[in-house]
């Protein structure tokens, strides 16, 4: 066995595909072109939360820019994600909008004291139907939708800082800038 | 306080792993008896508080302790006990627990049944076995401590998810984890042969029963998943590829061709280095599984929670892991030499080529799930590889495989000669051929394909028989029933499992070549027709479970005016997650099952309801199983409880003098 570096390829090779997964993580394979994506976002009119006897739809922000999150009082990822979208109200970059889903009123309150209320409101989806129509399969799930109603982003999961500053902050700007 | 107690045992079992994880290590290496005696003892506290955490964790699942997140998170006050306690390991937290508790289950079964094991062998092993825990219970500690307090306590649970609230889930995991955590004990013993320089056939020897018990709760966690599949999926498929289904096969495959090579390296001394390769690759691939599914790497429809931060940590043990054996065996292996010397045509060869489709197959499924992820870390674009890339290769590789199964068994070793296979094999050949080609028209319809797998099926069977028979004839003895006992229980075992891998054939083949289906609309008393059988739709009715409510549908069945069965589909709402659920309803039957499930209304009472005809379908599981007896036998050998003592202490002996000279 004169040829010791031989002994090394199985070493090499493993080195190769770590190097692969390793970017692999940076990627994010969630990150699915949802066939929403460039469609009108599913109408809807819902009551909302804090005046259940008000109702909400899309056409009350048609013209505008708006984040809709998708949240509950019984999913944990929302409140890790929920500090970033307190902060980004306080900036005021985007109404964002509150889609409460498959949850009790009096427990989603009672989270928004405690966690803080990010949204200009939130309306209440207690049978998770327009949940259905908008293809949410995890909460917490967040659109961007422009002037004219059309989805453009659609995060699945927790946002994260990066993806807040990365996709979703340019992609408000320049749905701004476009009339 | 439970689980706080929970999390404290897990923190002492971590300092017993690190002990275990150095000492002995050290001790082996320097030769200090003192520290190479902790590892049993370490080995052994560590069970016990892996054990303690996985009951304070059960016991709060029991007792619906929504204060725990994990809990709150993967149970519900209304979920039936036996679904609370398999809720233990229904999410990432606790899947990981399981990990390490089977880790420490497999560490202390080695302490335990090892006496006849040198001290210097049995501390590398269970230092090796101790590392690898110690990175796995950092994992869990610092990043998906399953004891993490939700404060305040959620009121009631979000339920597990209604896809697991099955029996064959309560058994698959532990199953799977029993198998893919059991190549850390072969892994351990080729790192303990490696670094002591001793790579020879006693290593091979120690080894074998441990891997082939691991093989065999692989191969029965693996069926329980692709039956699981089955008939909770309510598609009527058992195998779909997907990335966390191959990270189950991978290891599999590479078990497979690890448990044959081990055999040759025992019996004959030959493939040594890479017998290591593939114990290294076998565990590798058991990681790699779980850092694909942990990390979120790869889309899978096993979607757990998944997040990039465990990627890290799962990908940084995967490179110290398994880089740092690769860098050994590069260093080590090199001077072992290849071991006794074989011909061209010999078993060795019949096994090694085996071997190495084996390998090649789980590089292929590799490819085929990592491809995507390839491709899009080379910014090429997203795409999956789907089940057509993955049955070609597998036709194109296992074809040859399943053909040399039926051959290396009755060749000699060293040398074997081809016109004489040939004479022995002859009339197993001309039987397998002859029925291969005639069997498919009793179906009604006869298609290459289907020929083509019932002939390597019954080739296995009756090449099975003539090396059984050939055997025989050589063994010496009065009767029949006395020259059948004279044979080893890990002879038949081999035989068993060979014939399970034909059975397993069988299944494919029909289910591949003949299932029938039809999707149709159904108004009540509506009959439709299917392969034979009549499926008339009676009626729907409303029905409670203690956490779902469903309709139920009711269906009879008949076959030329006699009734075969009334089959009940159902489709279930889980109360809360509120996820509808096809529950079908199986026929089962020794050549065919019935599959009815029940789609959407479609008004005015009517469905639409698929009716399928799968024929030989549950021989796929049934070869699974008879796979998994043969592996049992062969463990059960006698050789391993009797000679064993005796042979090491030759062994030790033998190894000593080697040492001192």
């Amino acid at each position: 066995m004169k040829r010791w570096q031989w002994w090394l390829l199985p070493l090499g090779i493993f080195l190769v595909l770590v190097v692969f997964l390793g970017v692999g993580l940076t990627l994010n394979p969630r990150e699915v072109p949802s066939p929403l994506i460039g469609k009108p976002a599913p109408p809807f009119e819902l009551p909302q939360l804090h005046e259940p006897q008000k109702t909400f739809s899309q056409k009350d922000v048609a013209g505008k820019v708006w984040l809709l999150n998708v949240w509950a009082s019984w999913c944990a990822p929302c409140r890790e994600e929920h500090p970033l979208w307190v902060e980004l109200a306080k900036a005021n970059v985007a109404p964002i909008y509150g889609l409460n889903y498959k949850d009790k009123r009096a427990d989603s309150i009672a989270w928004l004291q405690r966690y803080g209320n990010p949204y200009v409101l939130s309306v209440s989806d207690s049978q998770g139907r327009i949940g259905i129509d908008y293809g949410v399969y995890g909460v917490p799930e967040t659109y961007v939708i422009d002037k004219r109603g059309v989805i453009r982003f659609k995060q699945i999961g927790p946002v994260t800082p990066t993806v807040l500053k990365e996709k979703i902050l340019p992609l408000i700007a320049k749905l701004n800038e476009n009339t | 306080m439970i689980p706080e107690l929970g999390q404290f045992a897990l923190a002492l079992a971590l300092i017993l792993a690190l002990t275990q994880g150095t000492l002995p290590l050290v001790g082996a290496a320097r030769g200090m008896p003192s520290w190479m005696n902790l590892a049993r003892p370490a080995a052994q506290g560590q069970f016990v508080f892996v054990a303690i955490a996985f009951g304070c964790l059960t016991y709060s699942f029991i007792n619906n302790d929504f204060s725990v997140l994990y809990v709150a998170s993967n149970s519900n006050s209304a979920l039936p006990l036996q679904y609370r306690i398999a809720g233990v390991w229904g999410g990432h937290e606790g899947s990981l627990l399981l990990w390490v508790l089977m880790l420490s289950l497999w560490t202390m079964a080695v302490s335990v049944f090892s006496s006849h094991l040198p001290d210097d062998i049995i501390a590398r092993v269970l230092g090796v076995l101790g590392l690898i825990s110690v990175g796995f219970l950092s994992f869990m500690l610092f990043t998906s401590n399953p004891f993490d307090r939700l404060l305040p306590a959620a009121m009631d649970g979000r339920d597990l998810n209604p896809l697991l609230q099955d029996p064959g889930m309560v058994l698959h995991p532990p199953m799977l984890y029993m198998g893919y955590v059991g190549f850390s004990v072969a892994f351990a013993f080729a790192i303990s042969a490696l670094l002591s320089g001793r790579l020879d056939a006693t290593w091979a020897r120690w080894s074998r029963p441990w891997t082939t018990t691991a093989w065999m709760f692989l191969t029965l966690g693996i069926a329980l998943g692709s039956w699981w599949a089955y008939y909770e999926l309510g598609w009527g498929g058992w195998w779909f590829w997907d990335p966390v289904e191959n990270a189950s096969f991978m290891p599999w495959l590479m078990g497979t061709a690890l448990i044959h090579s081990l055999a040759v390296t025992e019996k004959r001394g030959a493939f040594k280095s890479w017998t290591v390769l593939l114990a290294i690759f076998a565990f590798a691939l058991s990681l790699l599984g779980t850092f694909l599914v942990r990390s979120g790497v790869i889309t899978s429809v096993h979607a757990f929670a998944t997040d990039p931060k465990r990627g890290i940590f799962i990908l940084a043990f995967l490179v110290i892991v398994i880089g740092g054996s690769l860098a050994l065996f590069a260093w080590r292996a090199h001077r072992v030499g290849l071991g006794g010397h074989f011909e061209v045509v010999s078993r060795e060869t019949f096994l090694l080529t085996n071997n190495v489709l084996l390998v090649v197959a789980a590089g292929a499924v590799l490819l085929g799930t990592l491809y995507p992820l390839f491709l899009d870390a080379l910014g090429l674009g997203k795409l999956s590889v789907g089940p057509p890339y993955f049955e070609i290769v597998f036709v194109v590789l296992m074809a040859p495989a399943l053909f040399l199964m039926g051959v290396g068994p009755l060749a000699r070793w060293k040398q074997a000669s081809l016109p004489e296979l040939a004479v022995r094999l002859k009339w197993a050949f001309v039987v397998s051929v002859v029925t291969a080609l005639l069997l498919p028209l009793t179906m009604g319809q006869w298609t290459p394909l289907a020929s083509f797998g019932l002939l390597l099926a019954l080739w296995i069977v009756a090449s099975s028989v003539t090396t059984l028979w050939s055997r025989l004839k050589q063994t010496p003895g009065a009767s029949l029933s006395k020259k059948l006992r004279a044979q080893s229980r890990s002879y038949y075992g081999m035989l068993l499992a060979h014939v399970g891998v034909a059975v397993f054939v069988v299944g494919v083949t029909m289910v591949k070549s003949y299932e029938a289906e039809k999707d149709v609309r159904l108004a009540i008393g509506d009959t439709v027709e299917l392969g034979g059988y009549a499926f008339r739709f009676d009626g729907l009715n409303e029905v409670k479970g203690p956490n779902y409510t469903a309709v139920r549908g009711t269906l009879t069945v008949t076959r030329g005016g006699a009734g075969v069965a009334t089959m009940y589909p159902e489709k279930r709402i889980y109360n809360v997650q509120k996820n509808a659920m096809t529950e079908a309803a199986i026929n089962t039957g020794f050549t065919r099952d019935l599959y009815v499930s029940l789609g959407e209304p479609v008004g005015d009472n009517a469905w639409v309801v698929r009716v399928q005809v799968k024929p030989f379908v549950d021989w796929i599981w049934g070869g699974c199983v008879l796979m998994a007896l043969g592996g049992l036998l062969a463990v059960l050998d006698r050789r391993y409880r009797v000679a064993a003592r005796a042979r090491t202490r030759e062994d030790a002996l033998a190894a000593g003098a080697a040492a001192a000279s």
